[in-house]
């Protein structure tokens, strides 16, 4: 539902990204661009966990479709710039297609396993697929068009592409569609019952969220300059994960706040100690615990508390 | 309409269903009467496709249905309900009816128009029908359990079917609930020219609707005919109405 209050929290949100350049710190620039593209991955990826109930433990396959497409096309092939980017899009789609085809077929943990098998399958093509990927050594030198490589320019067409992919997915998770995915989540079996074909409901969100995995993908190959076979790796899936259900996957943008607290974190507390990773463990337990909803989920409870 | 020939379901050696023949006419309000583990829920899950039978096959205004996935059937214009509920408990009354309209009206797939202004009249005109009105915005999973029944037929109703199958539409109801929702029932299949099949092991409310009747017994049908038939059928008699007269009642 969008209120006035949150349309309010939106726009000032939306104001201070766009002012963010005229603070002129080259670091604060990359830091938010690089969360926008994984607000854009984590809600990608919510599409399945929040409103389809489906738990993918390889969605990073399609974040690196897109990447290592965006790159190849632009750089090898020397497609026209917004050519490559289109197409990397289609190509992360129709690989989500056939690989979605065999995962809904299973059901809970066996879908999770197939999307890990999947994702494994798709690292282990990149890197031993040398000649076109460059495999471990990664996909270095993507031939970035001059005119979007400046960091302030790219930050920019980061912020339109990511809104308007947000806007997308926030129409289809409202739409006839996105009502029926929600029921397939709350009883399969109902859903069956009203004559949902529901393994179609499922394949397409899987399709929507590869879809747009691999424009977050495209877009950090473009942040880059290089892609590296790790995009792919099943921690990567793990990662998107993490920051959704940090945030929250009851709400719409609860995982872009996720992706935000991760990175942030992440930069700043790598700076001052070597066991980041300890304390992540420690705020995953801490919001599992305190805040099963989520930051989001959390904050947006306070608030009805308080009126 | 419906005519089904020498169903049978094998569970691994228990033989539910055994030779079911059983054959329905258009508006026929059909009731299948049968105690606790007969077979009456065995044999509906093999009618919608919950289960795949082991034997025989059923046809539906002529088209054999057997083997079909269950939304496939009721795309066909069969509907069912369920013995114990079966809704979105964490969706609000009106949702769990607007996502049936969704789904009966081929919306599913529109990935550009708002879900929330769907059929918001038709919703509403369902839920009076089922006396719904007041709970629309309820949580439905939260409401008392006769509610969620009367839901339950609303969610069935929503496919638009031309055979409804209700298993034990008043299981766990009072016996005001029961009366009340019987009388629902019959009114909306007279009014929408249902046809009606439904389980039951409450003899009143076979007779309170069903022009006709079956008894289920250990997985076979041992009559079929209108109910004084089947009242004065001597087999029935023995083995059902008779020294187990109380189960029945």
């Amino acid at each position: 539902m969008i209120t006035q209050r949150n349309l309010i929290l939106l726009g000032i949100v939306g104001a201070a990204l766009l002012a963010l350049p005229l603070i002129g710190s080259l670091f604060a620039i990359y830091l938010v661009n690089e969360i926008l593209i994984f607000a854009l991955f984590a809600l990608s990826f919510n599409l399945l966990l929040g409103y389809g109930g489906l738990i993918s433990f390889g969605h990073a396959a399609y974040f690196a479709i897109g990447a290592y497409a965006c790159a190849v096309l632009l750089t090898t092939f020397g497609w026209p710039f917004f050519l490559a980017f289109g197409a990397a899009a289609v190509i992360s789609a129709v690989c989500a297609a056939v690989i979605g085809y065999f995962c809904v077929k299973l059901t809970e943990i066996y879908f999770s396993m197939l999307t890990l098998a999947f994702a494994q399958l798709v690292w282990a093509v990149a890197f031993k697929w040398i000649a076109v990927t460059g495999g471990d050594t990664g996909f270095i030198g993507v031939a970035v068009p001059d005119w979007l490589d400046v960091p302030v320019r790219f930050y920019y067409f980061t912020i339109v592409v990511v809104a308007l992919c947000a806007w997308i997915m926030w129409r289809i998770v409202n739409s006839a569609y996105g009502f029926t995915l929600v029921a397939t989540r709350e009883n399969r079996n109902r859903a069956e019952f009203i004559g949902v074909d529901v393994k179609r409901i499922q394949l397409v969100a899987f399709i929507l969220a590869g879809t747009f995995a691999g424009v977050a993908g495209s877009l950090f190959t473009l942040f880059n300059h290089s892609v590296f076979v790790e995009s792919a790796w099943w921690t990567q899936s793990a990662e998107v994960m993490i920051m959704s259900i940090l945030g929250g996957v009851g709400t719409f943008l609860g995982p872009a706040l996720g992706a935000a607290t991760l990175l942030i974190l992440d930069r700043f507390i790598t700076e001052w100690t070597v066991y980041w990773p300890t304390f992540l463990a420690i705020i995953l337990l801490a919001v599992l615990f305190f805040f099963p909803e989520g930051l989001m989920g959390f904050a947006s409870k306070r608030k009805k508390k308080g009126e | 309409m419906l005519k089904i020939e020498n169903l049978g379901m094998n569970f691994s050696g228990f033989q539910a269903l055994n030779g079911i023949n059983l054959e329905l006419q258009e508006g026929e309000k059909h009731a299948i009467l049968g105690p606790n583990g007969a077979g009456k829920t065995t044999f509906f899950n093999c009618l919608t496709g919950q289960l795949y039978p082991t034997d025989g096959v059923t046809h539906y205004k002529g088209k054999k249905i057997t083997g079909l996935t269950p939304s496939r059937i009721v795309n066909r214009g069969i509907a069912r309900s369920f013995q114990r509920i079966n809704i979105y408990p964490k969706l609000s009354v009106f949702e769990n009816v607007q996502v049936a309209l969704i789904a009966d009206k081929k919306m599913m797939f529109n990935l550009f128009r708002p879900g929330a202004a769907l059929f918001r009249d038709e919703t509403a005109r369902m839920l009076e029908l089922v006396n719904l009105t007041d709970e629309a915005d309820e949580t439905a999973g939260l409401m008392s359990y006769g509610k969620q029944k009367q839901l339950e037929l609303a969610i069935a109703l929503s496919s638009e079917p031309d055979l409804l199958l209700l298993d034990e539409p008043t299981a766990g109801m009072s016996p005001q609930e029961t009366m009340d929702s019987i009388a629902l029932i019959g009114e909306i299949a007279s009014k929408r020219k249902l046809t009606l099949l439904f389980t039951e092991h409450d003899m009143e409310v076979v007779f309170a609707i069903a022009d006709r009747m079956s008894v289920l017994h250990h997985g076979e049908l041992i009559a079929t005919g209108s109910p004084d038939e089947v009242r004065n059928n001597e087999e029935v008699r023995r083995i059902y109405l008779g020294e187990h007269a109380d189960d029945a009642a």
